[in-house]
Order: structure tokens, then C-alpha cells, then sequence
């Protein structure tokens, strides 16, 4: 072990990041523009525009986040929060 | 008919036999009462096979449906898997009372009636405690305290319902009802408590990560999914579970977005999941139950593959935090494997269990033109890809390098989570064949073009808004406060601070108590005290004339007679 960084496994090399996030654009662009040969046939109408799930994937993930960390600034407590009334006991 | 014996007496049995039985024996009881268990599941037949006399009822210890055999079928498959996974490393006690547990599940499925269904949930309320104390630290035995006391309240609150509609119907029997009464609600509540529904969801995220790694494998299966079928069989299309199912699936992603423990993002995750199953069976339609029961099943089997992944981390690096692992892949491909195919099943990507099932709840709201449901489901199914489905694997097995160069997961548990991981392939890939074992008759198609490329657009930009906020989901050292703040602070603030407030307010009393004693004392002194001197004499001692005292009779019977006659 020389080298570590020459060593490591090929997964997390920047090169290899960045070749892996082309690839997962790709990917995307393909499963919004497979709508254009593929019918969605939704439930409601809206739901068989193109690129509907996407859109709504990203935004609910993004409320998601953001409502937790918003949350997270009333809940969040230091790990020892409920230990240290063990540590009493 | 002929008349059968409960199939939980079969585990039974085990539990009690793994004490005495050492070594391969011990190992042959394990794995050989789980397997006998399922063949004696399969012979049940539809209705109810046995009845017995039980203090002054029938009691039918024993009913038959395909509800009941899928529930019990994938609770015996989890003892027989969740047994392979730890009789090397759990302790004998440990086996034992997950075996207890398991029976009880088991004991819970094939209920005909109430009453036998109360016993066989007490059983497993009893010995899921004991399996949470198998933790062994003293924050386990504090969290399986909390959590004993949960689960008997739950049951005290079941058992009132249970009661009084057998008082006011006559019968015990397990039937469906809504809660339109007194009774109805108890038993409703005390099945919700058992789900983790809101407001005492914290219960399980509380106890199941204290457990060992081996003992949390089997606490992810049975109690939570118990409850769903007690709710199938006695609530289906009960309105109120509609949204009860939509806040636990809600609360349970936003919960372990925030969390840091890996064993508590899943616990989390847990609670999301039997959301799904509990608004299913509000909608109430034979696809939902079939979706609910379809959902409960895979869940199961992709949970406990989860927690098994988890255990095999924690038992080779003794670490459960995101913040302390990373980077596993490297020394542990056959874990992170699994653990993806897991992740990727709860997620409900297409090929794994979590689609064939999930889709199918989410097909039967859309049937019912619940637009507002069907859209929170579709946005809770790119959730539990963000929380659990890309959250766990990558922060354990990628993120950093941890530096942690574990060696991969013991034979037994490879072995294990690659029959899990196997199941979960097979219901993704062969749904027909598992389609056959739900209640009702099936009709849904999950694989059609439309629908795949829906799920897979919406599951991949999930993937893509994980990784682009990922600065904004770097883990802290912090816990989040939950509804058990209440009884784990509140309560013992007020109880503590009404504690000091009598003692002080007795201590006080106390002091003025006697100092009046010791006033009276004095008192008494000055007035009774007998010596020699006559001046020295109290007034009560002192030698009076008989006119004064006949005076004094007079005035006396003056004031009673006044008082008596007006």
C-alpha cells in the first residue's frame, strides 16, 4: 500500500465518479424522453404528462428534505440527550 | 373434522427445548421447528377447526383462511430464517424468547376468537421485552422497560375494548367492525399502539436499535405486522386508518431523514412501511386488503434482510451510526449486496417485492379516485427511496471510507440474508406465483410499460435529489425528539417536582407539627403539672370547692340544653 489513493477500489475514484454521474444523466434523460414510445397511463390525466414522475419525484424529495431539516432545528438534541437521566439513575 | 392443536404450540415447544438442548441439537430444534411449523400451517383448513371450553366460553383456538395462513406462513419463515441468522452468535435465552415471540404471532394468525387472540398478543408482548432486554446494555434494559410498559398498557386498552363487546354483543368472535362504539374504539387503539400509529409511534424506534443484532432482526417482524392482520381481519374499510396510514408513512420518512443510527433509520422506516399497510386497509376494497396483506408479507422478509445487514455491520464493527461507518463495500461486497437488494425492495423499484406489493396498494386508492391519497403515496414512495432506500446503503456501505476494513458477514448470516435476498427477487420477478397465496381473488398486473417507467422516473429522481442535497443531509451526533419526550421527560419532570413539592410541603408541616406539640406539651405542663409547692400547681390540679364546680355543671348543661332545643 504505496498508494493508497492509486489503490482503491475503482467505485469511488473521482474519475470514475464523474464517468458514473454522466452515466446517471443519461440514464435520466432516457426514462423522461422513453415517454415519448411508451405511454404512462395514469390514473388522473396529469399523471401521464411526460416527465410527471420525475418532476414530482424531485419536488416531494426536495419538501421532504427541507420540512426534516426544518423540523430537525426544533427536535434535534445531543446524542447523550436521554443518557445522561441513565447516568443518574 | 378432526380437530388440531395450535401450530404456535410447535415453537412453543422449541423455545422451551433450546435452554436444555446444547450444540447441534440445539441447532437441529432451531431449524427443524420452524419447518414443521410451516408444514402444519398448510394443513389448516378454511373456518374454524377447534373449539374448547375456557373458563365460562368456547374459545376456537384455531380458524383457517388465506389470510391467515399467508401471515402465519411468512412469520415462520422469519423464525426459521431470523433462527439461522443468530443461534451462533445470540445467546441461548435470546433464541428462546424469539421463539416465544414467534409463537405468539403464529398463535395470533389462526385466533378465531378475541380472547385467544388477547393470550397470544400478551405472549408476545412478554417476550419481545425479553428479547429487547437481551440487549444487554443498561439503555436496553431502560428501553425494554418503556417498552413493556407500552405494550401492557396497549393490552390493558385492548382488553377493555375486547370485553365489553363481548358484554354487549354476546360473542367473542373475530369479525370485521367499524368504530362506531366505546368498545370497538379501545380495540382499535389497542391494535394502533401495537402498529406504532401515532401518537406513540416512538415506542418501536425507541426499543428495537437497543436490541442485540441479532435480537432486532426478529423485533422488525412480528408485533407491527400482528397488528396489521388483527386490522384486517377486524377493521377493513374502517375510514379514520385512511390517514392514520398517511401520517405513519410521513412521520416515519421525515424521522429518519434526520436520524443517525443506523438500526433507528430503519426502525423509522418500519413505521413508514406498516403505514402503507394501515391506510390499505382503510380503503378496505379486496385489492387493498390483498395489497395490505401482499405488502405485509414482503415487508418482512426486505425488513429483515435490512436489519440483518445492519446486525452483520454493528457485529463486525461494534459501530451503529452513519457518522462512524462508511466505505464497507470494500471489505464487505456480500452485506452491501444484499443490503442494496433490501434497500432497493422497500424502495418498490421494479424486479423486487416492494413493487409487486406496493403498486398493488396504490393501484386500489387510484380505483377509488382518492386523488389527494394517491398522490401522498406516490410522493411517500420516492420518501422511502430518499430515507431508506439509497440513505442506508450509502451511508454505510459508500459515503467516506471509514478506514473500517471488517471482514464480511459469518456463514450463518450470509447465508440468511442471501435466502432473504433471494425471496425478494423472486416476489419482484415471479408475483404471480406469490399472487396466489392472498385472500382474495387477484386481477392486478404489475408489470405494464406505463406503469414501470412511472415508477422507475419518479424512484431515479428521488436518487438524483439524494445526491444533490446530500450537504444538506450530512449526519450530526444528535437524536430527534420524539412523543416519547413526553413520558421520558415531562412526566418525570411533573413527577419529580410533585414528589419534592409534598416532601417539602411535609417537611414543613412536620416542623410546625411539633413545634405545636411541643407548645401543647408546655401547655399541659403549666396547667396539669402536679408538684408540691400549691402555687406551683396547674390550674387542672388545683383542689376547687364543690360550689364552684356544681357553678360550672350548671352553666355547662345551660349552654347543651340552649344549643340542643333551639
Amino acid at each position: 500500500m504505496t498508494d493508497p489513493k492509486q489503490q482503491d477500489a475503482w467505485l469511488v475514484r473521482p474519475s470514475s465518479i464523474r464517468i458514473l454521474w454522466r452515466f446517471f444523466w443519461m440514464i435520466l434523460t432516457l426514462t423522461v424522453l422513453a415517454q415519448l414510445v411508451i405511454k404512462i397511463k395514469g390514473s388522473f390525466g396529469f399523471d401521464s404528462w411526460i416527465g410527471f414522475g420525475a418532476v414530482f419525484g424531485f419536488i416531494s424529495c426536495l419538501l421532504m428534505v427541507l420540512f426534516a431539516k426544518a423540523l430537525g432545528m426544533f427536535l434535534k438534541r445531543d446524542q447523550e440527550y436521554y443518557l445522561k437521566d441513565l447516568k443518574d439513575d | 373434522m378432526t380437530e388440531m392443536l395450535p401450530p404456535a404450540l410447535i415453537l412453543i415447544a422449541a423455545a422451551i427445548l433450546i435452554g436444555p438442548f446444547k450444540g447441534h441439537f440445539r441447532t437441529l430444534v432451531l431449524l427443524a421447528a420452524p419447518l414443521l411449523t410451516l408444514w402444519t400451517i398448510w394443513q389448516v383448513p378454511d373456518g374454524v377447526v377447534t373449539t374448547m371450553p375456557f373458563l365460562n366460553y368456547t374459545i376456537e383456538p384455531v380458524e383457517g383462511s388465506a389470510l391467515r395462513r399467508l401471515f402465519a406462513t411468512v412469520f415462520a419463515v422469519m423464525a426459521l430464517v431470523g433462527g439461522l441468522y443468530a443461534f451462533r452468535v445470540a445467546k441461548w435465552y435470546e433464541l428462546a424468547a424469539g421463539y416465544a415471540y414467534a409463537a405468539g404471532a403464529i398463535g395470533v394468525c389462526f385466533a378465531g376468537d378475541l380472547i385467544t387472540l388477547f393470550l397470544f398478543w400478551e405472549l408476545m408482548a412478554l417476550f419481545s421485552t425479553v428479547v429487547v432486554w437481551c440487549g444487554g446494555t443498561a439503555a436496553a434494559r431502560a428501553a425494554g422497560m418503556r417498552y413493556a410498559i407500552m405494550h401492557l398498557f396497549g393490552g390493558i386498552i385492548l382488553k377493555v375494548g375486547i370485553e365489553g363487546v363481548g358484554v354487549h354483543t354476546g360473542s367473542f368472535d373475530i369479525q370485521p367492525m367499524l368504530a362506531t362504539s366505546f368498545d370497538t374504539w379501545m380495540i382499535l387503539i389497542g391494535i394502533l399502539i401495537n402498529a406504532a400509529a401515532p401518537p406513540v409511534s416512538a415506542w418501536l424506534s425507541d426499543a428495537y436499535p437497543e436490541a442485540s443484532p441479532t435480537g432486532s432482526v426478529f423485533l422488525s417482524a412480528f408485533t407491527t405486522k400482528t397488528a396489521v392482520l388483527a386490522l384486517i381481519l377486524l377493521f377493513p374499510g374502517e375510514g379514520i386508518l385512511v390517514w392514520i396510514g398517511i401520517f405513519m408513512i410521513i412521520y416515519g420518512i421525515i424521522f429518519a431523514l434526520l436520524e443517525n443510527d443506523i438500526r433507528r433509520i430503519l426502525a423509522f422506516s418500519v413505521v413508514n412501511q406498516v403505514g402503507f399497510m394501515v391506510c390499505a386497509v382503510g380503503i378496505g376494497t379486496e385489492m387493498a386488503l390483498n395489497g395490505a396483506a401482499a405488502h405485509a408479507f414482503a415487508h418482512i422478509i426486505y425488513k429483515g434482510l435490512l436489519f440483518m445487514c445492519a446486525g452483520a455491520v454493528i457485529y463486525r464493527t461494534g459501530f451503529s451510526k452513519c457518522t462512524d461507518l462508511g466505505g464497507l463495500f470494500r471489505t464487505m461486497p456480500l452485506t452491501a449486496i444484499c443490503g442494496i437488494i433490501g434497500a432497493l425492495s422497500i424502495s418498490g423499484f421494479p424486479l423486487t417485492s416492494g413493487f409487486t406489493t406496493k403498486t398493488m396498494i396504490s393501484q386500489a386508492v387510484a380505483d377509488e379516485g382518492m386523488i389527494t391519497v394517491y398522490l401522498l403515496l406516490a410522493a411517500a414512495s420516492a420518501g422511502v427511496f430518499l430515507h431508506a432506500g439509497i440513505k442506508f446503503p450509502w451511508f454505510v456501505f459508500f459515503q467516506k471510507d471509514s478506514g473500517l476494513r471488517p471482514k464480511d458477514a459469518p456463514w450463518n448470516m450470509a447465508v440468511a440474508m442471501i435466502i432473504f435476498s433471494a425471496l425478494c427477487l423472486f416476489i419482484g420477478i415471479f408475483p404471480e406465483t406469490f399472487y396466489q397465496l392472498l385472500p382474495y381473488e387477484n386481477n392486478y398486473v404489475p408489470y405494464k410499460a406505463g406503469k414501470v417507467l412511472f415508477y422507475v422516473q419518479l424512484l431515479l429522481f428521488s436518487g438524483l435529489a439524494f445526491f444533490l442535497l446530500l450537504p444538506l443531509m450530512k449526519r450530526t451526533l444528535t437524536i430527534s425528539l420524539d412523543t416519547d419526550w413526553l413520558w421520558r421527560v415531562m412526566f418525570r419532570k411533573i413527577g419529580e417536582t410533585t414528589f419534592n413539592t409534598v416532601a417539602y410541603v411535609g417537611s414543613r408541616l412536620e416542623t410546625k407539627a411539633q413545634a405545636t406539640a411541643g407548645n401543647l406539651a408546655a401547655l399541659a405542663k403549666r396547667h396539669l403539672s402536679s408538684s408540691n409547692s400549691p402555687e406551683s400547681l396547674g390550674v387542672f390540679s388545683r383542689t376547687w370547692t364543690i360550689g364552684t364546680t356544681a357553678l360550672w355543671v350548671v352553666v355547662l348543661l345551660t349552654v347543651y340544653a340552649l344549643v340542643y332545643f333551639t
